[in-house]
């Protein structure tokens, strides 16, 4: 089985059915809705068998095809996964169905063609995919430009207040971002000697200089993508306008491609330079942590509050990576599964508070509990996961990468705490404000609020609340297929674990 | 006293430019002898006959490598691609300049003599069919440029340069609305082309007394004397560098580089919108032909001395072009503005000192070519009553009138603004690949830099069509006739293959990248 073409199939697979739902006649938005879910159903379970083939200490990467597509420049289609970026496509798998399940009305509020809005969901989970099983560099430019593209129409065309302008911030920043890659991606296949295969260029010695300045390209386009302080600005607008299944996506998965961007290209490909820029990712990473939670307290407007939640949550997960030992970085990588999880599953049911409500200011609700409680306990929930409690799965991240930073920098890692204490406040507040308290007179008038989760949502949180307490309690299966790949990655750059505390460590946190 | 010897001249490598000029010189006794009411077919078939015939020449001569009559002319790899470019989008071009369905008689006047804005004036614009003598002119503009990519001596590329441009200046002034500002547009042009064609005849004669001297070898223009004086002629160097920059200046006029390309904007908008399409990607091809062999062949030793230089113009261009594409309220002007930017992306190709960069030029120059007569022919298609809407705020919601151009238009402006899976992403590639591995970092860096500006320009365009309500003033779009059609669908297709699957194309300019010499 494990010679099936899984990557390039799940990568091609949802291109098909987007083109397919996209051609539905626009009189008949069920159908759509219904083929898009099934096909999107049917990449989940074939990314269940994948993720079953799956050697966990088998080879670094498996799954590995390629086939030719320019030669003249050395271009491949090469698709290979390492454990990473298995729990990434993994990821993607299980949101996009629960996305598109989630966004079943959304579109018909917009005026829009409703079966586009579904062919833009599935074009966009082909791309997410694809930059994520992609091995050659080229190719993985090729789709993370292209990712841009569905994206700016889900928030452009479907989005809520002021999706123009976000829409355009969105698109300019990370093309931005993408063209600084680009300049570094020719560099890199002009000192790599003609070649684009990501295995041939990890072999390759860099001069300094070079390196350095190859590895800042990168790294502006994944610290955009990320994003991490001070290239944050566009993600609040972007969250806050765009559909809250497309916010989910975005926060939850395509965000991430900055960061598995950096595990997977700047410090295997950089190793020196990403030593020597480390101090300066993890003050970034720092900042982020702080300040993103600061003004997260301070947010009035629930998507940009949630938003900005996730731009702290990157610093952790950059302060992870650049810390440099396998707890942390298996931890940094934890927490992009899990992040993608919480944060999901937070804009998913803030986006069936807001569609009830008819407005996304906190200041509109007040005892919201009263009126929908049950929703008002699965928004408790997400928003305790979202603060990493103990027993929810981005506890265990977290704590990996506090610990793992914990050995070898201290100051990192003690600063990095007051995160949580911070990530206390905004969620509790925020759950305070909209579902305690007395009653907000106004809310009880509004239609929507008198009805609580429909069978449908309920189906939709299910999973992700199943997920997230099973991740809580037994992380094995997944750090199992993690460990290698980061300890591998963590060779390439030549560091080593701090003697002491390396080893059981992650086995006993996982417990 | 001695006999005149006659240079040996292979008719058959020659045939393509030859078939041009002789379709030229017969449509203008179509013009005289058929009558009016057939001329219009009559005109656009032998054209684009004359067109298909030069391109099988063309294809079938793929191989040569020769210099023929007397030196005057080199077939050989780059002149034989360039020339098919030019051929292939020249077709196109015929297409939509020989359109009649859309507006009522064709994009052009009657009769160019009658005066602008007056009652005369605003009958023949009303219905009567335009002048045929158009075909005639872009016949002689096309067989010019055949022979300005192929040109061996400067003498051959400056005549070469004339009979083109003079046919250019003429179609830009026949547009059939908006008269005045197709007239300024042509003067403008012809104009500042004069003074361009001036600058480039002084460098020729500097060029050639840098040439006199030479140990074993009389003076001339051919490009192996001056490539040999370059290194060998004891006159002063200074002689070569004012030669070198006024030639220089001569053939970036015409390529639209920065600071030579204060004509592009508004002879973009004023002439009539096929004449517009056809100098955005035939000319832009035949002036970087030239500039390709004349600084690959004929100073190719004198690559240090000129490269600092030029690439300072290419940053100018590229950086004038994208920053004021920014201001742009018109669609004509904008896209003017992005092929002048475009201008710098091609010339960082010209200065990257290797095959690679001969080749990515040239494949640049074929896929933009592609895409931008797509573009034009949209812009021919979306009109109200008065003609063409060009100004950028008629555009807002035509997304919701007319999906399907909205959708092809934004799959262009993506194309320009270089994202992957459309040829202004390989293109960019092919060009810049080069010039980071021959050492031209900087200007990689500039290019990099000023794609991130222009693309907020192209990106405003989409936001007008996809996310504006449209408004009472939205024009429609017109249904295409067939010839429109036929343009738009080539121009869109060859935009996608070239950015999915570009390895054919490369490998044939790869394998063309050769000067003879």
């Amino acid at each position: 089985m494990s010679d099936f073409p899984f990557l390039s199939v799940l990568t091609v697979a949802p291109l098909v059915g987007a083109l397919v739902v996209a051609f539905l006649p626009r009189s008949r938005p069920e159908l759509a809705k219904q083929v898009a879910l099934g096909w999107s159903l049917l990449v989940l379970v074939l990314s269940v068998v994948m993720w079953v083939t799956f050697q966990a200490g088998g080879d670094r990467f498996q799954f590995r095809e390629s086939y030719p597509w320019i030669p003249n420049w050395g271009v491949n289609f090469t698709f290979a996964a390492d454990g990473i970026a298995l729990v990434m496509l993994m990821l993607i798998a299980v949101l996009v169905p629960l996305v598109i399940l989630a966004s079943w009305h959304d579109a018909e509020a917009s005026k829009r063609s409703v079966p586009v809005y579904f062919a833009l969901l599935l074009v966009l989970e082909c791309t997410m995919i694809g930059v994520f099983a992609a091995a050659d560099v080229f190719l993985f430019y090729v789709f993370f430009e292209v990712m841009l593209v569905p994206m700016y129409f889900l928030i452009g065309s479907y989005g809520g207040h002021q999706r123009q302008y976000a829409a355009v911030k969105f698109f300019l920043y990370s093309l931005v971002g993408g063209l600084f890659m680009l300049a570094a991606v020719i560099g890199l296949w002009v000192v790599g000697g003609k070649t684009f295969d990501w295995q041939a260029l990890s072999q390759v010695d860099i001069t300094t200089g070079t390196e350095r300045w190859l590895f800042l390209g990168f790294f502006i386009a994944f610290a955009i993508k990320a994003p991490f302080f001070p290239f944050h600005t566009w993600l609040p607008d972007a969250g806050g306008a765009a559909p809250a299944g497309a916010a989910a996506l975005l926060v939850g998965v395509l965000d991430k491609v900055g960061t598995f961007g950096i595990l997977r290209y700047c410090l295997p490909l950089f190793p020196d330079a990403a030593r020597w820029f480390a101090p300066w990712a993890l003050a970034l990473g720092l900042i982020g942590i702080i300040y993103a939670a600061l003004l997260a307290v301070g947010q009035n407007d629930l998507k940009r509050l949630v938003s900005y939640t996730s731009i702290a949550h990157f610093g952790f997960i950059g302060v992870g990576i650049f810390a440099f030992t396998t707890q942390a970085g298996t931890g940094a990588v934890l927490y992009m599964l899990n992040h993608g999880l919480a944060t999901g599953l937070l804009f998913l049911v803030v986006g069936m508070l807001i569609a009830r409500r008819g407005s996304a200011l906190i200041s509109d609700f007040g005892g919201a509990g009263k009126l929908v409680p049950v929703l008002a306990g699965v928004l408790f929930f997400a928003g305790l996961a979202s603060l990493a409690l103990p027993g929810t799965a981005p506890f265990i991240s977290e704590f990996l990468v506090l610990i793992g930073t914990f050995t070898v920098n201290k100051p990192v890692a003690i600063i990095a705490t007051l995160g949580i204490i911070l990530a206390a406040a905004y969620v509790l507040w925020m759950v305070q404000r909209t579902t305690q308290g007395t009653l907000n007179p106004a809310l009880s008038e509004v239609e929507g609020m008198r009805r609580d989760l429909t069978l449908r949502e309920k189906v939709v949180v299910a999973p992700l609340i199943a997920l997230i307490v099973l991740l809580g309690f037994y992380p094995k299966p997944v750090t199992d297929v993690i460990n290698p790949a980061v300890q591998a990655t963590m060779q390439d750059i030549g560091s080593t674990d701090p003697a002491p505390t390396s080893g059981g460590t992650v086995q006993e946190a996982a417990k | 006293m001695s006999e005149l010897q006659l240079p040996s001249i292979d008719y058959a490598a020659l045939a393509p430019t030859l078939i041009m000029l002789g379709a030229a010189l017969l449509g203008v006794l179509v013009e005289a002898f058929v009558p009016r009411r057939h001329r219009h077919l009559v005109q656009l078939s032998l054209a684009l006959l004359a067109v298909l015939a030069a391109l099988t020449m063309v294809v079938l001569h793929a191989d040569d490598r020769l210099i023929t009559i007397g030196g005057a002319i080199a077939v050989d790899g780059p002149a034989l691609f360039l020339q098919g470019a030019i051929l292939v989008l020249a077709a196109m071009s015929l297409l939509l300049i020989g359109e009649r369905s859309v507006e009522r008689g064709g994009y052009f006047v009657a009769q160019a003599a009658v005066t602008a804005e007056s009652a005369e004036d605003r009958r023949q614009a009303e219905g009567q069919n335009g002048a045929t003598e158009v075909y005639p002119l872009t016949t002689f503009a096309i067989g010019g440029m055949l022979i300005f990519v192929a040109a061996n001596d400067l003498l051959t590329m400056f005549i070469a340069l004339e009979v083109f441009s003079l046919p250019l200046y003429l179609l830009c002034a026949l547009a059939r609305r908006r008269r005045l500002l197709s007239q300024e547009a042509a003067l403008k042009y012809f104009m500042l082309g004069a003074y361009a064609s001036a600058f480039f005849l002084f460098g020729v004669a500097l060029v050639y007394g840098f040439t006199a001297g030479i140990p074993g070898r009389s003076a001339g223009v051919d490009f192996a004397t001056v490539n040999a004086a370059v290194t060998e002629s004891p006159a002063s160097p200074l002689l070569l560098f004012a030669g070198m920059a006024m030639l220089s200046i001569g053939l970036l006029f015409k390529a639209a580089a920065a600071p030579f390309h204060v004509w592009t904007p508004d002879v973009y908008q004023g002439a009539p919108t096929p004449v517009t399409s056809f100098m955005a990607a035939c000319t832009k091809v035949a002036a970087f032909g030239a500039l390709l062999r004349v600084f690959h062949v004929a100073f190719a030793d004198a690559r240090w001395d000129f490269t600092p230089v030029l690439g300072v113009v290419a940053v100018l261009t590229m950086l004038v072009g994208a920053v004021l594409a920014v201001t742009q309220t018109d669609i004509k002007r904008l896209l003017a503005y992005s092929s002048i930017a475009n201008a710098g992306y091609l010339l960082v190709g010209v200065l990257a000192p290797n095959a690679e960069g001969i080749s990515g030029t040239m494949f640049y120059l074929v896929a933009y070519g592609f895409s931008v007569l797509a573009a034009f022919a949209v812009v021919t298609l979306v009109r109200d009553a008065d003609g063409e809407a060009t100004h950028l705020s008629r555009w807002a919601g035509l997304g919701r009138r007319s999906p399907f151009y909205a959708g092809v238009f934004t799959f262009i402006l993506l194309a320009f603004a270089g994202i992957p899976l459309t040829s202004g992403f390989t293109s960019k590639f092919a060009v810049f690949g080069p010039a980071l591995d021959g050492g031209q970092a900087w200007l990689v860096i500039a290019g990099v830099l000023t794609s991130m500006v222009l693309a907020f320009p192209y990106l405003r365009v989409v936001v007008m069509m996809w996310l504006s309500e449209p408004g009472e003033s939205t024009p429609t779009v017109a249904v295409p006739g067939a010839l429109t059609s036929a343009a738009l669908a080539i121009g869109v297709i060859a935009t996608l293959v070239l950015g999915v699957a570009p390895a054919p194309l490369l490998d044939l300019a790869t394998g063309a990248a050769e000067f003879v010499r």
